[in-house]
């Protein structure tokens, strides 16, 4: 029987089994690569509201503390938005008749609650509780970022299992002292890494990694 | 024949491995989430009327409503500790001094864009209301403001009206008032 190959198939064989192996790293890291971008996580994309509310106007323009507004970020595992009632006690009087501010009027009005577009949504079997980060230190910049500077809100982390592992791995560099945890402006190099280390103790504070601690 | 089962087989994985939210948005509503089963959208229920929520009994109306026999108390229904007013002091910059501002003369930030302007706590009329008085103005609410009872819990707001007090007593301190080891200090300072 006639040979079907050329001998020189060998080696055409040999590359293209090789080259197979590349194209499909390539389309993995591809698609890993698409699933990271901003495309697919959303960070730095600021969202449209119904009512363009901007922390930058109310928390650095007027200085309003977080917990004015979201109250039981300290105690429970929501961080809690406002109810219409609160941006009335000040929107009865300031800026009454803005257009802008229509939607808010209307809300209590109609006593219909605003739908603001959620910016941070973990699947429903991801745990989350933000009492336990404020209490062991961690302050909203580190996962929000500079919300004081966003006149729309945004996200400025993925929000990945692997960011947050990240942290829960070595916390130490992530952590601040409790007075701290508001502020906008915090550095964290203000602390050294035996400061760092003393927060640790003085907060009890653990590296969590059980995938029981998230997913329960 | 064998090249078709192959077929199905990997069809069959593909359809398995297709993209279901299920988990990711499971049948429960996180809080505040809207729903559309009941007419006003909302998946919390408002409070039956008539009820108490877990927690919510309260038996001494001299806590929860800052009144005795139905007139203001002057008194806490604490102990009066270094504790409450350092949270008074905390709680006061949250959630009053935006209006009131950090000393209380009724400056703040937002009443400078707008807002009607408070009475100074150091006014003769509210250095004599009693503590209650306070109480009740964060509970219920007074004239243009609003009530604070949502956001703030009973405990917190006695420890804010203990705090206006104290504010109200350090804005007509005098020396000899001081603690004589901080005396020097503020002498310097003059
Ligand atoms: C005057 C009230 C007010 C204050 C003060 C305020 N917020 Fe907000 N915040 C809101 C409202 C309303 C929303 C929902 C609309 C939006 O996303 O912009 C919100 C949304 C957010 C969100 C996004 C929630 C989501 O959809 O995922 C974050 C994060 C947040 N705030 C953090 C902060 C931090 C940190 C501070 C303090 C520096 C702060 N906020 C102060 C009213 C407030
Ligand atoms: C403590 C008082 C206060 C509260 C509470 C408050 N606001 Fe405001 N808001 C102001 C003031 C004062 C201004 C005017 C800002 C200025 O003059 O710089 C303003 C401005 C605005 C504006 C238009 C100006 C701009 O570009 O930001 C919008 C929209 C707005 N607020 C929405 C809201 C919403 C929605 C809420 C409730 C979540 C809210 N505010 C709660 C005081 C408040
Ligand atoms: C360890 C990271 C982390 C820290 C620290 C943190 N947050 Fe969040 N925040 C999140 C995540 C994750 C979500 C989304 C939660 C979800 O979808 O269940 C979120 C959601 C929110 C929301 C939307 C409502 C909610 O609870 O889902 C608000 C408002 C908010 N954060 C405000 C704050 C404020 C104010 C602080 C500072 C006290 C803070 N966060 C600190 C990670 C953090
Ligand atoms: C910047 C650091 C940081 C990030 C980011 C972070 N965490 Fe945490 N987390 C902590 C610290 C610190 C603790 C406290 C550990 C301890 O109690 O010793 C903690 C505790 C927890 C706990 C409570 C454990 C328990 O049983 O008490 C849960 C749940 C949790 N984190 C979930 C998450 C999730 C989900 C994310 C990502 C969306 C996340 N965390 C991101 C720092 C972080
Ligand atoms: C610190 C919290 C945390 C811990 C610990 C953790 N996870 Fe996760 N995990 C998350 C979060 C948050 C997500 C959702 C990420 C996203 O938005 O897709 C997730 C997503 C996942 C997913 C992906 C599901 C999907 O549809 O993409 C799997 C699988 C998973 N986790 C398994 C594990 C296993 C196994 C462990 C233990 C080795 C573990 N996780 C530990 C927070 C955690
Ligand atoms: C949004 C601005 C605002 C905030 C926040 C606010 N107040 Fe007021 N407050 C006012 C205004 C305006 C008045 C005057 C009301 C009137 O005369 O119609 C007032 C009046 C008062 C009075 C005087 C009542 C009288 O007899 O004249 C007291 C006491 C008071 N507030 C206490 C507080 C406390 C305590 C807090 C914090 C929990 C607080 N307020 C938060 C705006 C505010």
């Amino acid at each position: 029987m006639a040979q079907i190959f050329h001998p020189s198939f060998n080696t055409i064989s040999k590359v293209s089994i090789f080259g197979a192996i590349f194209f499909l790293g390539a389309v993995i890291y591809g698609w890993d690569t698409l699933l990271r971008s901003p495309y697919a996580t959303q960070v730095n994309v600021a969202r449209e509201q119904p009512v363009p509310f901007s922390h930058k106007h109310h928390v650095a323009g007027l200085g309003i503390d977080c917990r004015f507004c979201h109250s039981t970020v300290e105690e429970s595992a929501f961080a809690g938005i406002p109810a219409t009632k609160t941006c009335m006690g000040c929107h009865a009087t300031v800026w009454k008749d803005a257009e802008i501010l229509e939607p808010v009027r209307a809300s209590l009005r109609d006593d219909r609650p605003i739908e603001w577009t959620r910016v941070h949504d973990l699947p429903d079997f991801a745990y989350f509780d933000h009492s336990v980060h404020v209490a062991k230190g961690v302050g909203c910049s580190t996962c929000h970022g500079r919300v004081d500077q966003m006149p729309l809100m945004w996200r400025v982390n993925t929000l990945n299992m692997d960011w947050c592992l990240s942290c829960h791995r070595d916390p130490a560099p992530n952590l601040r002292p409790r007075d701290s945890i508001f502020d906008m402006r915090w550095d964290p190099d203000t602390l050294d890494a035996n400061q760092r280390a003393q927060l640790m103790m003085d907060y009890h504070v653990e590296s969590m990694t059980d995938c029981s601690v998230c997913h329960r | 024949m064998k090249a078709l089962r192959r077929l199905c087989l990997a069809a069959t994985l593909l359809a398995a491995s297709a993209c279901r939210q299920d988990m990711h948005d499971q049948p429960r509503f996180e809080a505040l989430e809207g729903s559309s089963f009941f007419a006003d959208g909302l998946s919390a229920r408002h409070q039956v009327e008539g009820t108490i929520a877990r927690g919510e009994l309260q038996l001494d109306p001299h806590l929860a409503t800052g009144r005795i026999d139905g007139a203001f108390a002057n008194s806490l229904p604490m102990p009066l500790t270094r504790e409450l007013l350092e949270r008074g002091r905390e709680r006061f910059d949250i959630f009053c001094s935006a209006c009131h501002d950090r000393a209380g003369y009724g400056e703040g930030m937002v009443v400078r864009r707008g807002m009607k302007q408070p009475p100074s706590f150091h006014i003769e009329r509210l250095q004599q209301v009693p503590l209650g008085y306070f109480f009740d103005v964060m509970t219920r609410g007074f004239g243009a403001m609003i009530d604070v009872a949502d956001r703030v819990p009973v405990a917190d707001r006695w420890a804010i009206a203990a705090y206006v007090r104290t504010l109200q007593l350090s804005q007509h301190a005098t020396l000899a008032e001081v603690a004589p080891e901080s005396r020097s200090k503020l002498e310097d300072q003059r």
